[in-house]
């Protein structure tokens, strides 16, 4: 780790040199000033509560490469798999962290779905009111991040619009011969009354350890609504930290889905930062993985003000020699009377190798207000089985479907309906089934 | 309102103006902590090489410790070189009636229920009358002595029967488990020794109202309480009554041993003072307790926390034994400035391993009330099943609930569900009764004793109606 680190701190002084007119920006100071944050605090040990039951150890020691010089092209077909294909949809294509013009699709005309470089040089005005203003500034890696940050998906979305399509973000670490690490960084900003559905993928075609540190701020300006999700299926040698943080104002409506079925290790900080009153933010999660993977997800729901309203769910499938975690905080400060916080995390380990660990947290400072979480570990209903059973449906396929309804809860907010196809598929597959239909 | 400084004042100076300490003088050892200190308590005691070696040995790993600072909790940090390790038992000014108590003492007492004859022995009123606590005490020594039952003071116990304490003692709660129990294994200075033997169970309540170790057990309590193979006990640790004491920090701790088949029943009531209503002074109250279940074994806690400035307090269970049962039942009040910081850990290691956790927090006026809770489920614990409930009362706007449970599960056979809620009191209930002639504050104490049952049927009798009483007067003026 504190080689990763030592690598860091020079490729920090490589990378101011390389950006040598916009060093004395305001915005550089914020990546020197985060990077001295980061230099401070290092990377988080298990001795550090948040990361108790994940250990960064075995991610952090490979020597990956932190700028990849060599670009390199890929074709179509190659990755046409990733991608929405049935429907129409804006695409943004990041390959080894650079931006692809030709596999994306963009627009300027009511809404600016551009990339995060375009940002810094068009709408400096943007950069400065938003970069790293929802990110929260003790999380080591989102640090680094922050530090670092040049190129990811810029996303915004002018009052009163709507972006007809849903947007895809896509970002591909190729092989190099040598183990990577990329950090993409995403801006998402919907103004007031504006709409805008987003999905979020990173993909590895390496042959080699992969690290995305990625992280991604979105705002959500008075009444606006947005819609996030992001499907985590790399590569077995590919691992993932993703930090997150949505700001909401009045009324907006945001859902978050993250649905994580493949990579080595995948780690995800998300943060929702409510700031106005009658806010509406849906969390959900689910989580399917076997292997050696680990799949750690902490999130936070800050209820600043009153009458806001939170419901956080997360499904976990845990098969063979996998690690789950589930860490979810819910603050309710002094004053955000009349919230209405709810959190709900269900797990099933399938083998004695298999392990989670949960912590269900609720922080409340006002006396007016509704919370609940719930916590299950368990196994399926014997008598749902038997009923199968009964029904002539074989032991194998019977728990399968059983899991499969048990994960689908978590697709409840997934509004493109080729998503939930894809998703449904994904589950299934993961899962070893077969379902010739759709619940 | 007494500021800490006066009421510790007040303490320390009634002592020296009635002039108590005339022969106790020479027995006080100056404050501060070394391992002379802790050699003179031992030699004071008159201990066994073994203990000296073994309170010594506490000694060194709590010098590599530091004080913890996860609780959820903030404190200025005691000054652990400016108490005072040993002191010979202090003299109470007895008073000569009731008219010289505090008349407010004598008003909750009174609330609460308490015979005369119990409020003078608690506020230190001579007593004449037939019920002497001390004879009492000796009675039920004298039955208890007829059933091979070992009940006695800790120092008794290290001196009549080191077997024993040997072997059991630092078993459940080791040395070095922590930065107080390291401190507590060092310098404790006296505590009650239970041994139940073979199959009996024991006929009475085991509780603190007929404990033999005079009444100021000292700051540093230890506690052994031992079932052997199919026995059963019930302990009451504690007391309703509110007990004013100057000891600012109370660092105690608690081994259960159950061995196959046994059962225990712990119960606590703590209301120590909580400081004034400004949040100045109160006791510190950072305990460890912990039990152990063999086979079949079955340990169950039940608590009702109301007093102490601040608590850290998590009474657990291993469950080490196949088919063995851990429960923990606990209400946990806090009003004014009080903060606590309480839960159980729940391991379970062996197969078929149960455990039960309902925690009922309440919080009133400026308070801060936390649950901290693990339930761990070893990779060997076939079928082990646990059920949690926190369910949190919030009283008022700047009071705060916590909940922090940590669930780690290796077995795919395991059955865990957790499940918290929070809420205020729903003012249609209390409309309703109002609607009915009964008083807010009345309303507020019946509703509250209502979310609390399931904890207090957990009490022995005559402690759950004392408790019930208690939960209403800790509430008082908290709503307004």
């Amino acid at each position: 780790m504190e080689a990763l680190k030592d690598k860091l701190e020079s490729s920090f002084l490589v990378f101011e040199n390389e950006i040598n007119g916009a060093a004395d920006s305001p915005m550089h100071a914020r990546r020197r000033e985060a990077f001295q944050r980061f230099i401070k605090m290092g990377f988080p040990t298990k001795r550090h509560e948040e990361w108790k039951y994940t250990n960064l150890k075995p991610i952090l020691k490979h020597d990956y490469r932190v700028f990849v010089n060599d670009e390199q092209t890929v074709d179509f077909s190659a990755i046409k798999r990733y991608f929405l294909n049935d429907v129409d949809t804006y695409k943004l294509v990041f390959i080894d962290g650079y931006y692809s013009s030709w596999l994306s699709e963009t627009t300027h005309s009511d809404f600016d779905i551009c990339t995060f470089s375009n940002m810094l040089t068009k709408y400096k005005d943007v950069g400065e009111k938003y970069f790293n203003k929802a990110l929260p500034e003790d999380e080591a890696l989102a640090s680094v991040n922050t530090a670092f940050a040049k190129e990811g998906a810029f996303i915004r979305v002018k009052r009163g619009k709507t972006v007809d399509k849903p947007v895809e973000v896509i970002f591909i670490t190729t092989d190099h011969g040598v183990e990577t690490m990329t950090q993409p960084r995403n801006l998402v900003v919907v103004e007031e009354n504006a709409e805008v559905t987003i999905l979020e993928r990173h993909q590895s075609l390496s042959s080699q350890e992969v690290l995305t540190n990625t992280a991604t701020e979105i705002f959500a300006l008075k009444d606006s609504r947005v819609n996030y999700y992001k499907i985590q299926n790399d590569a077995p040698n590919a691992s993932l930290i993703d930090s997150t943080s949505v700001r909401q104002y009045s009324k907006s409506n945001v859902t978050l889905g993250t649905y994580s079925f493949g990579g080595k290790f995948t780690r995800n900080n998300l943060n929702f930062f409510l700031e106005g009153e009658h806010t509406e933010s849906h969390l959900d999660g689910i989580t399917v993985i076997d292997g050696k993977q680990t799949v750690d997800h902490h999130t936070l729901v800050d209820h600043k003000v009153p009458n806001c309203y939170s419901d956080e769910m997360y499904k976990g499938i845990y098969d063979e020699n996998s690690h789950g975690v589930f860490n979810g905080k819910v603050m309710v400060h002094p004053h955000a009377q009349k919230t209405n916080a709810f959190q709900q995390n269900n797990n099933i380990l399938l083998t004695d190798k298999s392990s989670i660990d949960t912590k269900p947290q609720l922080e409340i400072y006002a006396d007016d207000v509704q919370c609940s979480h719930g916590c299950t570990i368990g196994q399926l209903d014997e008598d749902a089985l038997f009923y199968l059973k009964t029904r002539g449906i074989p032991e194998k396929e019977a728990k399968a479907l059983l899991l499969y309804a048990f994960a689908n809860d978590g697709l409840r907010n997934v509004k493109i309906p080729v998503l939930r196809k894809k998703l449904n598929r994904l589950i299934a597959k993961k899962l070893n089934v077969n379902l010739d239909f759709e619940l | 309102m007494k500021t800490e400084e006066s009421y510790l004042e007040e303490v320390t100076a009634s002592e020296y103006k009635y002039g108590f300490y005339t022969d106790i003088e020479a027995d006080k050892v100056p404050p501060g902590l070394n391992e002379d200190v802790i050699r003179l308590i031992s030699a004071k005691k008159n201990e066994p090489e073994w203990m000296t070696e073994w309170r010594l040995d506490a000694y060194r790993k709590f010098l590599k410790m530091t004080e913890p600072k996860w609780p959820n909790v903030s404190y200025p940090e005691p000054d652990l070189q400016a108490i005072s390790y040993y002191s010979a038992p202090k003299k109470k000014k007895e008073l000569e009636s009731l008219d010289e108590v505090d008349p407010e003492l004598l008003k909750t007492f009174e609330k609460l229920g308490i015979s005369l004859d119990e409020q003078k022995r608690l506020s230190g009123v001579a007593m004449d009358v037939v019920v002497d606590s001390v004879s009492v005490a000796t009675t039920f020594k004298d039955k208890l002595g007829e059933l091979g039952i070992i009940f006695c003071s800790m120092s008794d116990a290290i001196q009549e029967h080191p077997e024993l304490v040997k072997k059991y003692l630092g078993t459940v709660v080791p040395k070095s488990d922590n930065f107080y129990a390291a401190l507590n294994s060092a310098v404790f200075t006296d505590g009650s020794f239970c041994y139940i033997p073979k199959g009996v169970r024991c006929p009475m309540e085991l509780s603190t109202y007929f404990r033999i170790n005079e009444a100021g057990t000292g700051q540093f309590e230890r506690t052994l309480v031992i079932a052997d193979e199919g026995s059963y006990v019930s302990y009451l640790e504690g007391c309703t009554a509110p007990t004013r004491d100057e000891n600012q920090l109370h660092a105690a701790v608690v081994e259960l041993v159950a061995l196959d088949d046994a059962e225990i029943k712990y119960s606590t009531v703590q209301n120590w003072y909580p400081g004034n209503k400004e949040g100045k002074g109160g006791v510190y109250n950072f305990v460890t307790k912990r039990g152990i279940c063999e086979r079949n074994a079955k340990i169950s806690w039940t608590q009702v926390e109301t007093g102490s400035a601040v608590t850290w307090k998590y009474p657990s269970c291993i469950l080490k034994g196949e088919n063995s049962i851990g429960e923990f039942y606990s209400v946990a009040v806090t009003n004014n400035y009080q903060q606590a910081d309480t839960g159980t850990k729940m391991i379970h290691l062996g197969k078929n391993t149960k455990s039960t956790i309902i925690s009922k927090g309440i919080c009133a006026g400026k308070s801060n009330g936390s649950y901290r809770g693990l339930v761990k489920i070893g990779p060997r614990a076939q079928d082990a099943r646990n059920f949690s409930q926190c369910d949190s009362l919030l009283m008022g706007s700047s009071c705060g609930s916590h909940t922090f449970p940590y669930i780690e599960t290796q077995n795919k056979s395991a059955k865990v569900e957790h499940e918290a809620t929070t809420s205020k009191i729903g003012e249609d209930q209390i409309f309703y009764c109002n609607q009915r002639g009964i008083g807010e504050e009345e309303a507020i104490a019946l509703i509250v004793n209502g979310y609390c049952k399931d904890v207090l049927n957990q009490l022995p009798m005559e402690f759950a109606v004392e408790a019930q009483k208690l939960l209403a007067i800790s509430l008082e003026g908290s709503v307004g």
